[in-house]
């Protein structure tokens, strides 16, 4: 009886959203005069058509997995960190800045500039946390404006300090030396170095949320900050390390952004991935494990639709509609669950 | 109109707010609504004016019975409630919140608002400046703003939930002349107080709640004595009580003071000894937990000192009073003192001494297996404290305190338990202050504060009015203490 329940349960949560999104996506198909069953063969096709098609999922997985588990800690705690789109954005300056920097070998250049990512990503997010702990800006608010910072300061450096010789254009910085950009599987955009730091993150954010005191304190914090202080634990110092966690992953995200996949600094250096993983943690809640897979399918959407204007002559951002369409779903198929619930009691 | 209430219920969960409440309201009368806190007055008139449902029972206007599912409702209805705290717009100007709520025209008549606004207030005897920012305004003169937002509005029935908290003296007179006008004009008014002496000078008949049904109905003039036996219930006689050993002082206040927006706790001087136990007795917000949180560390003394075992804490952070050996257990249970969500286990983990980084998550459920056995908590390590009913909530928060208290501060200790509940609850505390822990509790039940404690201490609006031995006090007079009176 209990098993069916939670079952049904599960289907309520997963299943009925799911259809809804794609319902809603089929009509705005059909509106645009198009056969969704083509549309959709067509994203499959180009999400998991070929070996590089693969690879390329996986280069927008690793972004979002990261920025997800930095997430997974603010959203422990209670803490809504719109600013993890900067904190991505401040991890490629710094790795950046590190490659103009230091002329040094390969093996020390990359560690130093990822290194260099997560301080900077993590700086980014301490000033969300200040303005938050002592200036009372709403999270939101703050990282919201430090993400226009961040936009700026990255337009700033293309076009300014570290414009390419002779002129500076929107196409970015100049393309890193060989030795600091990260190696890959041959001929594809993917490497070992990106998927290893992606599976640390998965298995550091999982030990760290659920196997210790930090995580439960993060967790007593986000439920109730005033009880959690109550009983005694540190909020400011919490708060600040979940801020930092977060603003760290992401920062190595923007790292990887610009040592693997674009090898230079570039205007839309995140990609939005960071408020995409927002989404993704909305769906997911901190629940770790199922961030990584749920992430995977938002990267396949992402990659997928990429094929929609090559074949049918779609504009990609369908994609988009695909995601959002399922978050909202999702939520509202939450919402009405706990209503439910409450008129039941 | 004629309002009648007839078989009211209200539950909040398992308390029976109001339990077949049935009351009726003829024009031109100042009717008093009396008892307790908690008794369900307050939920009674909220029910009427809109801002509650209510469970089954039924409202009759002229003997019509009529649905009132908002305080919009309400309002057109001519029912009309002034709550607690007044829910008025501090931004605002004065004038700006007198017109909201109206109806007609789109269009933001600031003049003719003023002028309406002008006629209403020296009518009733008030006095502001509508050009004003309600922010600036006194909670007396904000209640009149409330006031004739509400007649201008068209309303016949009028209701003033605790209006004499937190104003002064002429604004109370003012108010009371205010209010005998309005009734004489044909209103209806309903007062709904704690206060005997609010009750016996202004309303010509009361009913009396005592844990949410009708106690009784009295027509003035009152006899004071039988006003605090129907809202208190039968009044005990001195009990004996054991004399426990009482060791060093371990808690000194030296014109201690604490402030908060609304309300200044005035200087208090107190030494309390090691195993002593105090009750503090007052009106729900009188300044009771603003003086259980300055002595918990929470709230910083605007002036005075606080000395814990002979140790100036005065400029001390809250985490210094915990390592000192201070506990605060506050009123809301599930609100402040546990975290929905988490379990027993969780909680224990959280809130010991000395758990490691990484998580023993066996270890910690056999120790919360044995306190639950040692604190008769009916409920598993696993289960969560939302789950629990008020009296394990309440030993459960009892089973994570330290093993050495020096203080412990809590606010309504046994609210909301049973009798089996509460007697656990106090045999819990009187373990505690056999090994040498003050205890500081504050309480609305009075028999309570008179049987457990040894000293009393009476607040009345901010100001601590009376230390007593509990041993000299009735439950009798402290009611009157309390009501206002007897002092």
């Amino acid at each position: 009886m209990r098993m069916e329940k939670v079952l049904a349960n599960r289907l309520l949560q997963l299943l009925l959203p799911f259809s809804l999104a794609l319902l809603f996506t089929s009509l705005v198909l059909l509106w645009a005069g198009a056969s969704p069953i083509e549309a959709y063969g067509n994203m499959l096709r180009g999400a998991f058509g070929s070996r590089e098609k693969w690879a390329d999922v996986l280069v927008a997985w690793v972004p979002l997995v990261l920025c997800g588990m930095g997430l997974a800690f603010t959203f422990t705690a209670g803490l809504w960190n719109i600013g993890i789109e900067g904190q991505m954005i401040l991890g490629a300056i710094g790795a950046t800045w590190v490659v103009r920097l230091l002329q040094l070998p390969s093996y020390l250049l990359l560690p130093a500039s990822i290194l260099s990512s997560l301080l900077a990503g993590a700086l980014w997010s301490l000033v969300a946390g200040i303005l938050r702990i002592y200036g009372k800006v709403h999270e939101i608010f703050a990282g919201l404006g430090l993400n226009f910072l961040a936009i700026g300061l990255t337009n700033y450096l293309i076009f300014g300090p570290w414009k390419q010789p002779g002129t500076a254009t929107m196409s970015g910085t100049e393309v890193f030396p060989s030795q600091a950009q990260l190696p890959n599987f041959g001929g594809l955009a993917l490497g070992p170095v990106e998927i290893g730091i992606a599976g640390m993150a998965i298995g550091l954010t999982a030990i760290l949320l659920r196997g210790t005191l930090f995580g439960l304190k993060l967790n007593a914090i986000g439920r109730n900050r005033h009880a959690a202080f109550l009983m005694g634990l540190r909020i400011d110092r919490n708060l600040f390390t979940a801020l930092a966690l977060a603003g760290g992953m992401a920062g190595i995200a923007g790292g990887i952004q610009a040592l693997g996949l674009f090898h230079r600094l570039i205007p839309s250096i995140s990609s939005g991935y960071g408020y995409l993983a927002i989404l993704v943690v909305l769906l997911t809640g901190s629940r770790v494990l199922w961030i990584a897979p749920v992430a995977f399918f938002f990267a396949a959407v992402i990659k997928g639709s990429l094929q929609l204007p090559i074949e049918m002559h779609l504009d990609s951002s369908l994609g988009g509609v695909l995601q959002g369409a399922l978050v909202l779903s999702v939520m509202l198929f939450r919402g009405l669950q706990s209503r439910m619930l409450k008129e039941k009691e | 109109m004629k309002v009648e209430l007839r078989a009211i219920r209200k539950a909040f969960g398992s308390v029976r707010a109001n339990d077949g409440v049935n009351l009726t309201l003829e024009e031109g009368h100042i009717y008093g609504l009396l008892g307790e806190n908690g008794a369900g007055k307050t939920t009674l008139m909220k029910i009427l004016s809109g801002f509650l449902s209510f469970d089954s029972g039924e409202i009759r206007f002229d003997d019509e019975v009529v649905a009132i599912r908002s305080p919009a409702e309400a309002l057109r209805h001519g029912v009309g409630m002034l709550q607690q705290d007044p829910l008025d717009f501090p931004a605002f100007s004065v004038v700006e919140n007198f017109l909201l709520g109206w109806r007609k025209g789109r269009r933001l008549d600031r003049r003719r608002g003023k002028d309406l606004l002008r006629k209403w207030a020296e009518g009733l005897g008030f006095d502001f400046d509508p050009d004003l920012p309600v922010s600036q305004l006194t909670v007396g003169e904000r209640q009149q703003l409330e006031i004739v937002r509400l007649l201008a509005l068209g309303v016949k029935v009028l209701i003033l939930d605790e209006p004499t908290t937190g104003i002064s003296l002429s604004q109370r007179e003012t108010l009371f002349r205010a209010l005998k006008a309005l009734a004489e004009g044909g209103k209806t008014v309903v007062l709904v107080s704690h206060k005997l002496q609010d009750i016996e000078e202004l309303c010509s008949r009361v009913t009396i709640l005592r844990k949410g049904k009708v106690v009784g109905e009295l027509a003035a003039p009152y006899r004071t004595e039988g006003l605090v036996e129907l809202m208190f219930g039968q009044i005990p006689s001195l009990v004996p009580r054991p004399q426990a050993a009482l060791g060093d002082p371990v808690l000194e206040l030296q014109d201690f003071c604490v402030e908060e927006k609304r309300l200044c706790l005035t200087a208090v001087t107190l030494s309390v000894r090691a195993g002593e136990v105090i009750g503090i007795a007052g009106v729900e917000g009188s300044g009771q937990r603003l003086f259980l949180q300055g002595c918990a560390g929470l709230r910083r003394p605007s002036s005075g000192r606080i000395f814990l075992k002979g140790i100036d804490m005065s400029a001390k952070p809250y985490g210094r009073f915990r390592s000192e050996g201070v506990a605060y257990l506050p009123a809301n249970r599930l609100e402040e003192g546990l975290i929905s969500g988490l379990t027993l286990t969780e909680h224990l983990l959280l809130s010991r001494k000395g758990s490691s980084f990484f998580l023993d998550r066996n270890e910690a459920r056999e120790e919360m297996t044995s306190r639950i056995r040692s604190f008769r908590i009916v409920g598993e390590p696993e289960t969560r404290v939302e789950f629990l009913s008020g009296g394990n909530q309440q030993r459960a928060l009892l089973s994570f305190l330290p093993d050495r208290l020096t203080l412990l501060l809590m606010e309504h200790p046994t609210r909301g338990l049973d009798i089996e509940s509460t007697r656990s609850v106090w045999t819990l505390l009187l373990k505690r202050r056999e090994e040498g822990t003050a205890i500081l509790f504050s309480s609305a039940d009075l028999d309570e504060i008179v049987e457990r404690s040894d000293r009393i201490l009476v607040f009345s609006g901010g100001r601590m009015s009376t230390i007593r031995r509990a041993e000299e006090t009735s439950a009798q007079q402290l009611g009157e203490m309390i009501g206002g009176r007897g002092l």
